[in-house]
């Protein structure tokens, strides 16, 4: 009896029988970078990156490196945010509310009941207004920035790339990805926009300029 | 059991009712005026659209070509990142693994994120004939599930319906699936986000099992990427022991990098946003992070039969964004239900005759659910030639072995006559047709597609473009 991968991919080779064997060539004429941006021009990436977050309902702050852990203070909630592996304690000292481990893994329940979760990023484009999370130092596994209510991410400038074909190459496709670009939002009612249904309902951003 | 579409009149039956149907006229035409002004400004961003388009169309047909080597390389990938691989001929036994794989869980109640192929295939009636209860968690896929009704938008399947339709359906219906609707809900639409908020909410944190689809797979790497807005898909894909993902073997894109083709392209199409909110990645299982247990299923159903066709296999490159019903004048008229399948619009039109050969009547009236306007062509992101795939399809039904020939056709000809009814439409339709290459002959179309000029008058090529009129008209609703 022929399997049905053996049978599909017969159908497949019968079917595609009239096509030449050669690869398709692709043209590639789209922007590599974001329109309108110019390459070395930072400042109007990150301006861009801010600007674009917050047109869908994010919030974004700027900060220095030294004036970080005030910033912070002034983000998170007084109650209990959960802090992934990784993320510098340096920048908590201003924070008086309490940070909980993820390690060994909270109940999902738990994750439920927390104020906050407070994690770095990836990657940030500014053109699309995302945050690419990968699972890395400091950003925890995916639950933990699903089900509490309020997300804040510190993304450092030197993360953030003004187009989408420019982070691909920063991204490690084994690792689990989450693209955020604003919060959690539906039209399915009359295309109106609601935000917040299921995942955080607010997102908030420090961006900070890197010193050196 | 849920409502299917098996059995569904053909088009010119279901068009005359839908038609008649004011509320869902006034729903659909206002959902469409709105998805179609919102996609516009942001398409009008990308200075390089067209470049994106035609990158996009060459990286599916390259995919389509070596679809054997694609599907052998995804299979290697996933299988050595963790992940279980099944391949299914057919609707039957897609629903036979799954179900077999659910009841190995021995779980009873599971969640599914949105997907059109597990619509396509009744998985959920399949499921429940063996006493699991798959509950949507996508919004709009929620609001027909509830209402026991069909979807009728493979981007906003309940976009026929309106708030107070929505409400009536969560205050009726959620209680007898979980928590219900909280006392005093209205219909204002961030209070009805919130009944769904904490009525999925329950499912999500019991959920062990969850069922999904993607939106692309990356043959290089064995990647899976599903795309959506809410965070059910997020909560699905995170949260559950087992994750159960099932693909049309068509959605495959080469290399990893080719998503950022992709992914410029399908949410400003489909929603008018530059990203959706939310766009997951994952390659097999990622120990200590989601779903330890993945299974990916490759559904055919139909898909080869599709691309044996020279001239129709190019609807095989569609990325559900959902642009084309948006455009559609029929569409807009006759709402998505009377399409007769969960792929509506002009997609659905040539694509269920493709999948399922054009021998019943339902499928044979589909490639005559059409004025031929060519709208579609222009919003198509991977540059699905419609009006091609249309005419080659009609030549089968009328020339070829199909059973079904002229009646359905006349039938359906004259159902889009009477949505259409309108001289400025049919006048700016033909005119759109006719610029766009020699499609559309002024007076009566050559040899055996005769019989569609001659059950009506050709009218003179007008003078306006067809987008021209769509904008003054605002898709003729005025
Ligand atoms: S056929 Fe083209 S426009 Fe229509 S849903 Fe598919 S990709 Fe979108």
């Amino acid at each position: 009896m022929t399997s049905a991968r053996d049978e599909i991919l017969a159908r497949i080779r019968a079917a595609t029988a009239d096509l030449p064997a050669d690869p398709v060539e692709i043209p590639r004429s789209y922007l590599p970078h974001a329109p309108g941006i110019e390459l070395h021009d930072r400042e109007a990436v990150l301006a861009l990156f801010a600007e674009r977050l917050e047109e869908y309902g994010a919030t974004v702050h700027r900060a220095g490196t030294a004036d970080l852990a005030s910033a912070l203070a002034a983000a998170l909630p007084a109650g209990r945010v959960v802090v992934p592996e990784g993320f510098p304690a340096a920048w908590l000292r201003e924070w008086t509310g309490e940070a909980v481990p993820d390690h060994p893994p909270l109940p999902h329940a738990e994750l439920d009941s927390l104020d906050a979760v407070l994690t770095t990023c990836a990657a940030g484009v500014a053109d699309s207004g995302t945050l690419v999370l990968d699972a890395g130092p400091g950003q925890g596994r995916r639950a933990a920035t699903l089900l509490p209510d309020l997300h804040v991410c510190v993304v450092r400038a030197t993360q953030v790339v003004s187009s989408i074909p420019e982070v691909m190459a920063r991204l490690d496709p084994r690792r689990p990805l989450t693209w955020i670009s604003g919060p959690s939002a539906t039209a399915d009612i009359e295309m109106i926009r609601v935000p917040g249904v299921h995942g955080p309902r607010r997102l908030t951003v420090l961006l900070v300029a890197d010193s050196s | 059991m849920s409502r299917t579409f098996v059995g569904w009149p053909a088009f010119p039956e279901a068009a005359v009712a839908a038609t008649s149907d004011e509320q869902l006229r006034a729903n659909v035409t206002r959902a469409t005026g709105t998805i179609r002004a919102k996609r516009a400004r942001l398409v009008a961003e990308r200075p390089d659209w067209e470049d994106l388009r035609d990158s996009a169309a060459a990286l599916k047909n390259d995919v389509l070509a070596h679809l054997d080597s694609y599907l052998l390389q995804v299979e290697q990938k996933v299988t050595a990142a963790g992940g279980a691989v099944h391949w299914a001929r057919d609707a039957a036994e897609a629903n036979r693994i799954v179900t077999d794989l659910v009841r190995a869980t021995g779980e009873r109640e599971i969640v599914k994120v949105k997907s059109m192929l597990t619509e396509e295939i009744g998985l959920d009636n399949a499921l429940e004939e063996v006493g699991i209860s798959a509950r949507e968690t996508d919004l709009a896929a929620a609001i027909v599930q509830l209402g026991d009704d069909l979807p009728s938008h493979v981007v906003v399947p309940a976009l026929h319906r309106n708030r107070a339709e929505i409400r009536d359906i969560f205050v009726r219906e959620m209680g007898r699936h979980g928590r219900p609707a909280p006392e005093g809900l209205t219909d204002d639409p961030p209070q009805l986000a919130e009944a769904a908020r904490l009525h999925m909410r329950e499912k999500f944190l019991k959920a062990k099992v969850a069922v999904s689809g993607a939106n692309f797979l990356v043959a290089e790497t064995g990647t899976a990427v599903v795309v959506e807005s809410e965070g059910n898909g997020r909560m699905c894909l995170t949260l559950a022991d087992t994750l159960i993902s099932l693909v049309g073997i068509e959605k495959i894109v080469p290399r990893w990098q080719d998503l950022e083709v992709f992914l410029q392209l399908l949410a400003r199409n489909a929603t008018g946003e530059r990203m959706a909110p939310y766009t997951t990645t994952w390659t097999g299982v990622i120990p200590g992070d989601g779903p330890q247990t993945f299974h990916l299923v490759l559904v055919d159903n139909g898909r080869t039969r599709a691309l044996a066709d020279e001239v129709g296999r190019q609807a095989l490159r569609c990325i559900r964004c959902g642009a084309c019903m948006n455009i559609c004048p029929v569409y807009e008229r006759t709402g998505g239900q009377a399409y007769g399948s969960v792929y509506p619009g002009p997609i659905g039109a040539i694509l269920n005759p493709l999948l399922k050969g054009p021998d019943d009547p339902q499928t044979a009236s589909l490639p005559y659910a059409s004025s031929l306007c060519g709208a579609c062509n222009d919003v198509c992101p991977v540059r699905i030639r419609f009006t091609d795939v249309l005419l080659e399809l009609r030549h089968q039904v009328a020339e070829g072995d199909a059973k079904v020939k002229h009646p359905a056709e006349k039938a359906a000809l004259r159902a889009v006559g009477a949505v259409m009814d309108h001289p400025a439409a049919w006048n700016a339709a033909v005119r759109a047709a006719g610029k766009a290459g020699p499609l559309v002959p002024k007076n009566r179309l050559p040899g055996p597609l005769g019989g569609w000029t001659d059950s009506r008058r050709t009218p003179d090529i007008p003078k306006e473009s067809f987008r021209a009129w769509w904008k003054r008209t605002e898709g003729g609703s005025r």
